[in-house]
């Protein structure tokens, strides 16, 4: 039985956000304007998208399917320059990010797709844009997270990288400590999710399968299906971000190459 | 066979004058010049830390011919801020008997060692990042400030051991502003001109 949900009841849920709203305006926590407007912002963009795929799957095309595809890869590849300390300049900042998200989404999109719907009609957009936006989701969490690890420390370790490239050590020996642990801090996500899913919450994709109708034990098989191609996808763009962008903040001298970075700015959002 | 030279020479920019120098193995070269002018700069361009337009050369071998680790492994900065990257002081370089007997010499503690290296005072760090630095026998030392955060007594013990290291062929070409120290080691001066 899948139950569509009516006016009233987003009106009822409507009116919970709002109290929690209210919550922080009586108890002055400051949340409030920022509750309510990602709220409308989240009613606005899901309706639009909603509406968008019901319009795209009607017309089941290919090339369509791709357009969209590309516009999600763009902007998941801005968002994840966006919230970063310091950032690597223009041009570069966008072509890492890009190729990272773009790379490891694509790859691990077209193995999914291709596997789970077959290589005649692995672009069909109902399948294809769901499946793929969850990968590209998780392939900018983990590069976004991973190059702030990376970029919020290396200035601080400054000092230490140098030390090392002075005493004759190569650009790769000096970084491997930081580039290390930001690739760990980017997989974290994908970990917890893994180690999370069953006893501590009901993964999405699974709750929302069963929620439209499947049976448990089916949503549960794609639930892991999907899982193990999201770790594939975290790691892979949390590693590819970490070391083009160490390529890009060093030289073929081993020198450090802090001046390639943006002047630092506060963090935005 | 003599040992080679170091030479560099740089164009005039905005602010500085271009110079020139040569620092000969067994000698001391100090580097002066207002403060802000570049001093600090200047040696990191020689260790090919930072990029330039400037010619050096080591012997007959031009700064780019060597890959960039090996280079820095014959001419070496030290710099005055000591960096460090590993849990204890023993973990940045190999603790043999030379690098004791330097320990013993610049009177730091031997288990200061086993410590973290933020657990070391400024000039503990100072003396251990010249011990880190000699152990890897360089040809040339490039040094920033070596004994600025050292009492008088110290900074003898230090100079002591630079003027030996001098005398078995490293060349030092030194950024201080310690005018004694410059005096007893230095064989000439280097001075930056801003423009």
């Amino acid at each position: 039985m899948v139950i569509a949900l009516t006016p009233v009841d987003l009106v009822t849920a409507v009116a919970l956000m709002l109290t929690s709203a209210g919550l922080s305006l009586f108890l002055s926590l400051g949340f409030h304007k920022g509750m309510v407007w990602a709220s409308i912002r989240m009613v606005v963009e899901l309706l639009l998208l909603g509406s968008l795929l019901r319009l795209v799957f009607r017309q089941d095309s290919a090339a369509l399917t791709v357009l969209i595809f590309l516009a999600m890869l763009t902007a998941a590849a801005h968002e994840v320059g966006a919230r970063q300390p310091r950032r690597l300049q223009g041009g570069w900042r966008h072509l890492i990010n890009g190729a990272a998200v773009s790379m490891s989404t694509i790859f691990v999109s077209a193995f999914a797709l291709v596997t789970v719907l077959g290589a005649d009609n692995w672009l069909e957009p109902a399948h294809a844009i769901p499946i793929g936006g969850i990968i590209l989701g998780t392939a900018m969490n983990s590069a976004s997270i991973a190059l702030n690890a990376l970029l919020s420390n290396i200035g601080n370790e400054r000092d230490a990288i140098e030390a090392q490239l002075a005493l004759g050590g190569s650009r790769f020996s000096a970084l491997s400590p930081l580039m290390r642990r930001a690739v760990n801090a980017g997989i974290i996500p994908v970990m917890n999710q893994m180690v999370g899913a069953g006893i501590i919450t009901m993964p999405g994709i699974m709750s929302g399968q069963i929620l439209a109708g499947q049976d448990p034990l089916n949503a549960a098989t794609y639930q892991v299906f999907l899982m193990l191609l999201l770790a594939a996808s975290g790691t892979a763009s949390a590693i590819f971000a970490v070391y083009f962008t160490v390529f890009r903040l060093s030289d073929e001298r081993h020198r450090l190459r802090l001046d390639r970075l943006e002047d630092e700015r506060r963090p935005k959002g | 066979m003599t040992k080679p030279s170091l030479k560099g020479s740089f164009p005039p920019t905005s602010t500085v004058d271009a110079m020139e120098f040569e620092l000969a193995a067994h000698s001391c070269l100090v580097l002066t010049g207002p403060s802000g002018v570049g001093k600090t700069t200047l040696l990191r361009k020689i260790a090919d830390l930072d990029p330039h337009d400037g010619v050096i050369s080591l012997g007959p071998i031009k700064q780019g011919d060597l890959p960039a680790p090996e280079w820095r492994r014959r001419v070496m900065y030290v710099a005055s801020n000591s960096g460090w990257w590993a849990g204890r002081v023993r973990d940045h370089f190999s603790v043999d008997d030379n690098t004791l007997v330097l320990i013993d010499a610049f009177a730091v503690g031997r288990d200061k060692l086993d410590a973290s290296p933020s657990h070391l005072s400024t000039g503990e760090r100072q003396r251990m990042a010249l011990v880190r630095a000699l152990s890897l026998q360089p040809d040339f030392l490039l040094l920033d400030e070596p004994t600025s955060a050292l009492d008088h007594e110290t900074a003898l013990k230090v100079k002591a051991v630079l003027a030996d290291r001098k005398r078995s062929g490293c060349g030092l070409l030194v950024v201080t502003h310690d005018s004694a120290q410059a005096e007893r080691l230095s064989d000439g001066m280097l001075r930056m001109r801003a423009r």
